[in-house]
């Protein structure tokens, strides 16, 4: 049987990639991890079909039977969905599966809570590379919804020198995966470094931004991929920077610093002082009236000539069908992600514009995450792809005015 | 700091839940039966452990439990055993999948269709 492996099941938790500040996970632990890991692939891409079977033999037609027409929206699609007894229960089982995995990682983190602490203090105390600034708010798309299902999401602290936030996140990004990021959870970051030594070979940034770095697992990549540059790792929260700073010690990458600024207020940081600006997975978790403030600062700290990219799931456009658009949105309604289906539909590019980005400087462009294939699934695409959580993403990115990005590519030539 | 882990573990995430059942029980229904699936994965797993270490050695202690890591194929296939409760515990879902893409009649159509000359 396990030679031939006909079914697909994802990794086990005992392949995540070990250091010093990570959780210790005990045998059961481990197993509840592998369950969950399990449910959510099972959910994904077996019962998972039955959602459009659904709409397409029952919930279509009786839309059309009403209304005369089909769904104009992906609202409307979801609206009539709602009210189907196979898309209810497999959005309950969903629901569930992401508030055990929370449950299962908060439990382990906490019962070993002083022990971390204490190992995080020892990496932290003293260091240089750690600032708080407790003149930071957070702001109300943080503080208003926890999101993913998260108690106490990434600013929560539930004692002094709290690590908790962070070091749960740290070991549940694989289970909401099934792995898919790789075994430091880090194929986002490694993507992006990969992507920008393949594209621009003799382009050697001086000064990264990394914006909304919570635990630090895409920056540390982007820091070894560069290891003559100063990557400057910011968040709001100060539970997962903590997490974030000791992790990153803990790995040995030493050209990273964690600091706790607002990305609405980057005053601190002077204007044309980064070479590249990057967020993954950011924006979707930040609000309308903020992208604004947000996107105006990146423009004004990048260097002219610098590069601003965003990982994200892809925009919505009018060539998406509503119905994969309404699949992409389960989260937003489903997982505390009340931003996600507004920031889909936006013009970015046009939000570039406003900040100072000229069109033509502006570029989509295709992303996946890197993991070891020998290990890890890679993300499917396409027909039973996990629509919202595949770890294939689109980067949107522009660069500011200045030295045009093909001399970039040129030098390498 | 003495906390308690299990308590704080189990806090509720701010943000309004949605609500998939018209009976707001059947959420906390559903909850339990998840979570009571989820402890009997975690102790067929454990069960898989003790089976594997007592055939290769004969003996075992909770260490060596604690301490076993599988191989690549060992680990295959024991995600093969949690994949095969899900997909027993999820049948009935499954069989409303199937049943959207199935023409079925009732045994009363099915009767009245075979009574006819």
């Amino acid at each position: 049987m396990s030679d031939t492996k006909i079914i697909d099941v994802p990794p086990s938790y005992t392949v995540v990639g070990q250091h010093d500040m990570m959780a210790e996970a005990s045998h059961d632990d481990i197993a509840r991890f592998n369950y969950l890991t399990n449910m959510n692939k099972y959910l994904s891409s077996v019962l998972g079909a039955g959602n459009k079977l659904a709409y397409d033999t029952r919930v279509l037609p009786a839309f059309e039977k009403t209304h005369g027409r089909k769904p104009e929206s992906r609202h409307e699609i979801r609206r009539s969905m709602m009210m189907d007894p196979y898309h209810r229960i497999w959005s309950a089982m969903r629901r569930n599966t992401m508030e055990q995995r929370q449950q299962a990682g908060r439990n382990m983190v906490l019962r070993q809570i002083d022990d971390l602490v204490a190992k995080a203090k020892k990496y932290n105390d003293g260091a240089d590379t750690l600032k708080f600034d407790d003149s930071v708010d957070v702001p109300p798309y943080v503080a208003g919804v926890d999101h993913h299902c998260m108690p106490g999401s990434y600013h929560t602290e539930l004692f002094d020198e709290d690590i908790s936030a962070g070091a749960n996140y740290d070991a549940g990004l694989f289970v909401t995966t099934g792995g898919a990021l790789g075994a430091y959870a880090d194929g986002g970051g490694q993507a992006v470094a990969k992507w920008a030594q393949k594209e621009y070979p003799g382009w050697q940034p001086k000064r990264i931004l990394d914006i909304g770095c919570t635990v630090g697992h895409n920056a540390v990549p982007i820091a070894e991929a560069y290891p003559d540059a100063e990557v400057v790792a910011i968040d709001v929260s100060k539970p997962v920077l903590r997490y974030g700073h000791a992790r990153a010690k803990a790995l040995g990458v030493e050209n990273i610093s964690f600091q706790q600024v607002s990305a609405e207020d980057l005053s601190q940081f002077d204007d044309n002082s980064f070479d590249w600006v990057q967020t993954t997975m950011f924006l979707h978790e930040t609000s309308n009236a903020s992208m604004r403030r947000m996107m105006a600062e990146f423009h004004r700290v990048l260097k002219p000539g610098g590069l601003m990219l965003h990982i994200e799931q892809p925009q919505y456009s009018d060539d998406m069908p509503l119905f994969e658009q309404f699949s992409r949105d389960w989260d937003a309604f489903n997982n505390n992600e009340p931003f996600w289906s507004k920031l889909h539909e936006l013009d970015l590019d046009e939000v570039f514009a406003q900040a100072g980005f000229s069109h033509n400087e502006c570029f989509h462009t295709g992303v996946r995450a890197y993991a070891d294939p020998a290990i890890f699934p890679p993300s499917k695409t396409g027909e039973g792809e996990d629509h919202g959580r595949a770890a294939f993403w689109h980067a949107l990115g522009a660069w500011k005015e200045g030295e045009p990005a093909g001399a970039k590519k040129a030098e390498a030539a | 700091m003495p906390v308690d882990y299990m308590s704080l573990a189990n806090a509720k995430s701010r943000g309004k839940r949605p609500q998939y059942f018209e009976d707001p029980m059947n959420e906390r229904l559903m909850s339990m039966l998840l979570a009571t699936v989820q402890e009997l994965a975690v102790t067929r797993e454990r069960l898989d452990t003790v089976e594997r270490l007592l055939e290769k050695s004969g003996t075992l202690s909770k260490t060596d439990i604690e301490a076993f890591r599988p191989t690549k194929d060992e680990a295959y296939d024991r995600g093969l055993a949690h994949r095969d409760l899900i997909s027993r515990v999820t049948r009935a879902v499954q069989q409303e999948m199937e049943g959207m893409k199935m023409d079925d009649k009732t045994p009363q159509q099915l009767a009245d269709e075979f009574s006819k000359d």
